[in-house]
């Protein structure tokens, strides 16, 4: 009798466990909130993001964007609120967060007295990759990102586009859940464009990935969501496709009449 | 410790994969070099450093801080920053970690003066001992100097003004255990305060390691000294990164 009812207790249990398993996104932010000052950049976003959603920020500049991934890539703290990344909270597992994250920051920062080469093994150094696992990595993202060419250049000596596809190779080295990038197809001329979105589509199914963008075409191309922002706060969440559908126009004009009749109001 | 250790590779490398290195050593050796000649060494008549570590503070005031000015200021300047601590890295790992990487660079400075004692050694019989307290109180002195100036690297985003902060830095607190200075603030201050002030100044601390008496004193300042100044660092940091 005893052992039946251990039985049953295990056996809620891994159901339970199983259950909250499925239940749990990858992203989930609750309640995020930023000011600088009298300025609230981000004003209460919530939303969530499965596997396999390619997530667009969509907004006009100052809308808040950049900042709301600052504060999900742990580098920015919010005012208040909260988001859960792979399970991990920004706020107290910022660590392990940042370990399951891949983040390219807005202009692809770098060092750039290094070379491609030195910055990638910095970057393995400071992810824990060594070895083979390294060898692994370096050789699967530099022609993932098609680097090989600049590959011993020092950085500076790089072209913008260059520069962000090694910042792209940086973000995707550890093979990251998760991945947010700042306007990954800024300053690309439009082969790169193409070649990044070809990337990012390839990515999707296995990844959650979050991207901000001006270029509304790349949202129809890449994105399987829409999010429309707009002093800080989400206007539209849907997809490309319903929000084309239900405007009857294209999705610049949706755009537009989005964020600007908001403003008048 | 993986994060520490590789801000603290790269930060090492950094310095030597641009001029900085190369311009500061040749500055520094130079002057080393030169400072305690023109005090008069051959007059002294004495194989000993003596003048050569007497000259050590001030050169370090001026030297230190241009070593020091880049470890942060240069990183939020580019936006690197962003790089750096959204990378599984503390942001205490990764002042630890270019602390070390700096003192590091001074301690190969300090080496690279080593032909001084070996002359000394050729022209007569040095006290080992001495040389051997002047060289550490030196690296304990560049160590205190560069803990000031990485907090005022990470101040600011301007290089030149981090440089200039920390050298006024550096400097009253070397200054403030002269004898001038001390003379002057007892005709205005109690004793007890002086003797605070004397207490205060990396002069006295590193005079007194530099006479070959290792105390857990001066020991203990220079470790209080670094650990406030660096952790004042940290907690700026936290404070202004994204600003």
């Amino acid at each position: 009798m005893r052992n039946v009812g251990r039985k049953n207790c295990i056996y809620w249990l891994t159901a339970g466990f199983a259950l909250s398993f499925l239940e749990m996104s990858m992203i989930d932010v609750q309640q995020l909130r930023r000011s600088f000052g009298p300025i609230v950049a981000v004003d209460g976003i919530s939303f969530k993001a499965e596997k396999g959603d390619v997530l667009g920020f969509l907004g006009p500049n100052g809308a808040g964007k950049s900042t709301a991934m600052k504060m999900l890539a742990c580098f920015l703290a919010p005012d208040s609120g909260n988001a859960t990344i792979c399970g991990r909270s920004i706020l107290t597992e910022s660590l392990a967060v940042r370990q399951c994250l891949g983040y390219l920051a807005e202009n692809a920062p770098a060092y750039n007295e290094m070379t491609v080469a030195g910055f990638l093994n910095f970057v393995c150094d400071a992810r824990k990759i060594g070895g083979a696992a390294r060898k692994k990595a370096i050789d699967r993202v530099v022609p993932l990102c098609s680097i090989a060419s600049v590959y011993h250049q020092t950085i500076d000596t790089l072209s913008k586009g260059y520069r962000r596809r090694v910042g792209l190779a940086q973000a995707l080295i550890h093979d990251p859940q998760v991945l947010i990038l700042d306007e990954p197809t800024d300053g690309l001329d439009p082969n790169q464009k193409h070649e990044v979105r070809q990337l990012i589509n390839a990515m999707a199914k296995d990844k959650c990935i979050i991207i901000s963008t001006h270029i509304l075409e790349e949202v129809e191309q890449v994105c399987t969501r829409a999010m429309i922002v707009a002093r800080g706060r989400i206007l539209v969440d849907s997809t490309p496709r319903a929000l084309t559908a239900e405007y009857k126009c294209n999705l610049d004009e949706v755009f537009r009449k989005i964020t600007s009749t908001k403003k008048t109001a | 410790m993986s994060g520490f250790c590789a801000v603290f590779k790269r930060e090492l490398k950094g310095y030597f994969a641009t001029p900085v290195a190369y311009v500061f050593l040749v500055i520094f050796l130079f002057f080393a070099g030169y400072l305690p000649f023109r005090e008069g060494f051959f007059e002294m008549r004495q194989a000993d450093l003596r003048l050569f570590f007497n000259a050590m503070p001030l050169l370090f005031v001026f030297m230190v801080p241009s070593a020091a000015m880049r470890l942060w200021a240069e990183e939020r300047k580019s936006g690197s920053i962003e790089l750096l601590l959204t990378l599984p890295i503390t942001v205490g790992q990764a002042v630890l970690g270019k602390f070390f990487a700096a003192w590091t660079f001074l301690a190969i400075a300090l080496l690279l003066t080593c032909p001084l004692p070996m002359m000394v050694a050729y022209l007569g019989d040095p006290d080992a001992g001495q040389i051997a307290a002047g060289y550490i109180g030196s690296f304990l002195l560049a160590g205190g100097f560069l803990a000031v100036g990485s907090f005022f690297s990470a101040m600011t985003k301007n290089q030149v003004i981090s440089f200039i902060l920390s050298v006024v830095a550096c400097a009253v607190l070397v200054f403030a255990g002269n004898p001038t200075t001390l003379n002057y603030l007892s005709s205005t201050l109690s004793p007890k305060m002086v003797d605070v002030v004397e207490g205060l100044s990396f002069q006295t601390h590193f005079e007194s390691i530099v006479r070959g008496v290792i105390e857990f004193g001066d020991i203990a300042y220079f470790v209080v000294m670094v650990a406030a100044w660096v952790g004042a660092c940290v907690v700026i940091l936290e404070e202004r990164k994204a600003s």
